[in-house]
């Protein structure tokens, strides 16, 4: 531990944010700017017979309308799909287009299909409600399950049976064989229900294009400035990459959301070039609902074998998986790579089959949301372990204990081979849910549990014992997998000549607090201050290159180029001290912020070197100046954090409401370099797996209708659905990569939702309720206990 | 079809034509550019767009400009004072209660409301009386412990 890493320091770009200094896409404004808005289709599922605009046009202050003919006569691509998951028999992946306003057909509710351009925002939005199309609707698909179905609607003319990929991973034949032999089965059959990310920002964007350099800007609010600028510039809109600057300034959350590339943006800056002014959009609440990725979606069964002593021989699970009305950039990816090879989950089960249909249906796109495909594995997982435990009357802790990987270092004993293609890079499972048993006091909890049941009040426990990969990772093998990207960061460290050091982020914070992670890890290894640390992140003018934050890699990947970037300048310092101090650099020590010939006390400063970095009258002969270093990193393998997170419930006879009255989250995210960060991270990550699980779901209807399309509607988690949480940790470094990291950003909403529902499920054990679909709502859940003669 | 409005705004005069349609929100973020003041919803659920008028706090994107007519309205640009900050201001920081910081204004605003009239409120009140409020990022756990800072070192 240094001075400043492990230590709970107060993020610096708090002092912006509690001022209302932060500033946010909405917040920019150019000069003779405009505004738009989107004309979105009100159907599932419709042939466009007309687009009628000259009402719009005709009215004062409307500056363009520009329609879905417009796009397609511009040859414009469209937004693509950048991991490619080919069928079972090799045929290739179906990738429907998905243009940026539809000419055609309209194939969810929100799909765009005219742009209105004005002078200001209220004009742009009256005159958007005189665009008059003319729609036959069809019929719609909405349930995965159903859209392969001969007779289903066909969202694509040309994606038959609406399916985009079929997919599977694992031993088929031995997984059935554990099976055929098992001495006990557990299954379940659910929907792992569609998710609305709402980031309390809407997504926005002010686009412009100068004639006079021939260039784009556009500030946006991406998750990945550069990311979104390769494929703006090499796809959706060919364009040059030189000549399109990208800009994300503070971002209001993302959770996944914001890491896509979407079509609104792109059609912003097209538009601009079009008419020679700023555009300006900015989605509202309402719109976001209907066009921000949903996550989710999965309609699953799911089964775990065990044998006569509670060993688990086999877990096998077929998947129905939307990608919603179009493939969004990595929606592919999600139930494949990112859920199927989590199903080893922590345990040692030998034989391991997971089987997947990806389809799409007339729903909002379905891509990336917080956790991402490890949330769906970790709900198959978890509910079936709670629920064999019972059925087979067994403590979960001990069915659990019973079937633990045993701990790995990574580095004495090798990382852990799954059977579904991962390799583990170090773990001690049993540890971790010890200390969370300890930190939760379960011997009383359960006597707390009894007692109440005694007395006729239904308390629940719950647990969760999870694993997820994230870091996402070696290029190679995601290229290998079907991944059109490389998933490297860079980062570049610049030393000024003063001694202050300016920090260049591949990767964008929205949240995360990386201005301050970011700098304790440098200060510290340089032996400087926090306020001696600066770091830009964000602006693809001003930062060389990144891949972005997504998949809780910034530490583990960004962080990592960082510190290659902080070897070479120690590297090129010590040879500079060398220098200075007449001997050789193998000679010297760096602790303290100095350079020092090692058993003297001849030393030279940082602050020293980097100004004789910049003056060089007395130098090395054969170095260059200065003391700026750039480096790219690309992970030898995914990270795998890992928890116990241990859910109390109570569930109200009368109302069927569950109040959750406790929840320990002790998590293993390797070394910790700021505990207050990792503790906010797993507090928001926990609520939102809490909300999965008993509030949120997006609902629709046969016709393709979002019924809870609003705040109203749709049940965001308020300050008053939780407890204090309780969080601890255990610490097994990472031996991969230099900072021992592996990530925290999504661990509590992977680990949160099964454990919540387990601990309903445990408070209604007696009412013979196995299993119920989330949210738990309160209508469901007194459904439940008053059905089944349970009156 | 211009309205003049006379508002005091973190303690300055402010005399402006406005269309009467305009929101009090619009009108503090681009009339005014106080872009601390966001928008999170359009169903006046979120409260990221709080502000106080003449000292209750308002959920700004559910008023016109023109209703505000006379009052006081202080947005977060003014919750500092001479350079101090405001008790919640400091208790979010000490406390990690912001994460992207994009609710983090109309929290502030609704809390010093809370405050104002419960200046010890127990957890429960202090949830209870965030409920107009929407949090992605923190799971409130933090946002709590602010408003509890702010109360002991109010
Ligand atoms: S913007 Fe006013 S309540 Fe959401
Ligand atoms: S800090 Fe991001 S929404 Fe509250």
């Amino acid at each position: 531990m240094g001075k400043l890493v492990g230590q709970p320091i107060k993020r610096v770009e708090d002092n912006r944010f509690i001022k209302g200094e932060g500033k946010y896409t909405d917040d920019f404004n150019m000069p003779n700017q405009t505004f738009a808005v989107y004309v979105r289709s009100p159907h599932a599922h419709a042939k466009i017979n007309s687009v009628d605009t000259s009402a719009a046009e005709a009215m004062d202050g409307v500056v363009k309308v520009f329609t879905g003919q417009d796009i397609a006569d511009a040859g414009l691509a469209g937004s693509i799909c950048g991991w490619q998951v080919d069928f079972k028999n090799g045929d290739t992946m179906k990738e429907p287009p998905h243009p940026i306003m539809v000419a055609d057909k309209v194939r969810h509710v929100g799909d765009p299909v005219a742009m209105v351009i004005a002078e200001d925002k209220y004009t742009a939005r009256d005159a958007a409600e005189l665009v008059n199309v003319d729609y036959d609707v069809l019929g719609a698909i909405v349930d995965p399950k159903a859209a392969v179905e001969d007779g289903a609607a066909q969202v694509h003319d040309d994606v038959p049976n609406n399916t985009i990929y079929d997919w599977e991973l694992g031993d088929s034949a031995a997984t059935d064989a554990a099976f055929e032999n098992a001495h006990h089965v557990t299954s379940l059959s659910y929907h792992n229900q569609k998710l609305v990310p709402n980031a309390i920002e809407p997504r926005a964007a002010l686009a412009h294009y100068d004639a006079n350099e021939d260039k784009y800007t556009l500030y946006s609010t991406s998750q990945n400035p550069h990311l979104a600028r390769l494929v703006i510039g090499a796809f959706v809109l060919a364009i040059p990459e030189h000549k399109l600057r990208v800009i994300s300034p503070d971002v209001g959350g993302g959770f996944g959301s914001k890491i896509f590339v979407y079509n609104d943006e792109c059609g912003c800056l097209w538009a601009s070039k079009q008419i020679g002014r700023p555009v300006k959009w900015t989605a509202d609440r309402s719109e976001a609902f209907i066009t921000d990725c949903h996550g989710r979606d999965h309609v699953t069964d799911a089964q775990m074998a065990f044998d006569a002593d509670g060993n688990i021989t086999g877990l096998r699970t077929k998947t129905y998986a939307s990608m919603g009305a179009y493939l969004s950039n990595f929606s592919t990816c999600v139930p494949t790579y990112l859920h199927g090879t989590l199903m080893q989950g922590l345990y040692t089960t030998p034989a391991v089959h997971v089987d997947v249909t990806a389809v799409v249906t007339n729903t909002v796109p379905v891509d990336a949301y917080r956790g991402a495909g490890r949330p769906e594995a970790t709900y198959s997982i978890e509910r079936l372990m709670d629920t064999a435990a019972r059925e087979m009357g067994m403590d979960p802790t001990e069915l659990r204990r019973k079937n633990f990987i045993p701990a790995f270092d990574g580095v004495e004993q090798p990382g852990y081979q799954t059977q579904v293609a991962l390799q583990y890079d170090s773990g001690d499972y049993e540890t971790n849910m010890d200390k969370a048993l300890q930190v939760a006091d379960y011997e009383s909890l359960k006597a707390t549990r009894d007692k109440a049941k005694s007395e006729g009040r239904l308390v629940g426990i719950g647990f969760s014992t999870f694993i997820e990969a994230c870091g996402i990772a070696p290029s190679a093998v995601v290229g290998s997998l079907g991944a059109r990207v490389g998933l490297y960061d860079a980062a570049s460290i610049r030393v000024h000549p003063t001694g202050k050091v300016t920090i260049h982020s591949g990767a964008h914070a929205h949240g995360q607090g990386h201005e301050t992670t970011f700098a304790q890890v440098v200060a510290d290894a340089f032996g400087i201050g926090m306020d001696d640390v600066n770091v830009i992140h964000g602006d693809t003018e001003n930062v060389p290159f990144g891949m972005g934050t997504y998949g809780s890699r910034s530490l583990a990947v960004c962080g990592s180029a960082i510190m290659k970037s902080v070897d070479k300048v120690k590297e090129k310092g010590a040879r500079i001290a060398a220098h200075k101090l007449e001997c050789s650099p193998d000679d010297l020590e760096f602790a303290n912020g100095a350079w020092t010939v090692k058993g003297t006390d001849k030393s030279v400063g940082f602050g020293d070197v980097a100004l004789t970095a910049y003056v060089p009258h007395d130098y090395p002969a054969d170095e260059e100046p200065g003391l700026d270093f750039a480096s790219f990193y690309d992970p030898a393998n995914f990270v795998y954090p890992f928890g116990t997170h241990i859910c109390v419930v109570e569930v109200d006879k009368d109302t069927g409401e569950v109040d959750v009255t406790k929840y320990v989250a002790v998590d293993d995210c390797g070394n910790v370099i700021n505990p207050m960060i990792v503790d906010g991270q797993v507090h928001g990550g926990v609520a939102q797996g809490i909300g999965q699980a008993l509030y949120e779901g997006a609902v629709y209807d046969d016709d393709g209708q979002l019924l809870n399309g609003s705040m109203l509607d749709y049940t965001m988690p308020r300050a008053d659905n939780f407890p204090m949480f309780e969080t601890d940790k255990t610490e097994t470094p990472c031996p991969h990569n230099p900072l021992g990291v592996k990530g925290i950003g999504e661990a509590g909403t992977i680990a949160s939702t099964p454990a919540v529902v387990n601990a309903v499920m445990d408070a209604l054990s007696d009412y013979g309720v196995k299993d119920l679909q989330m949210p738990l709502t309160p209508e469901r859940v007194w459904s439940a206990m008053n059905s089944n003669g349970n009156a | 079809m211009g309205y003049t409005l006379k508002v005091n705004v973190n303690g300055k005069a402010q005399e402006d034509d406005v269309n009467p349609r305009v929101l009090l929100v619009d009108y503090i973020r681009e009339k005014l550019g106080l872009t601390g003041t966001h928008v999170g919803c359009d169903t006046s659920s979120c409260g990221a767009c709080t502000v106080h008028v003449d000292g209750k706090a308002v959920k700004s994107c559910t008023m016109f400009a023109v209703q505000a007519d006379g009052a006081d309205i202080t947005t977060i640009e003014g919750m500092c004072q001479n350079g101090e900050l405001h008790p919640l201001q400091a208790g979010f920081k000490e406390e990690h209660g912001l994460q992207c910081g994009f609710c983090t204004p109309g929290m502030i605003m609704a809390c010093a409301d809370l405050l104002e009239n419960n200046s010890n409120p127990s957890e429960d009140e202090i949830r209870h009386g965030l409920e107009g409020n929407f949090c992605r990022c923190t799971g409130y756990h933090n946002i709590v412990k602010a408003v509890q800072h702010a109360a002991e070192n109010g």
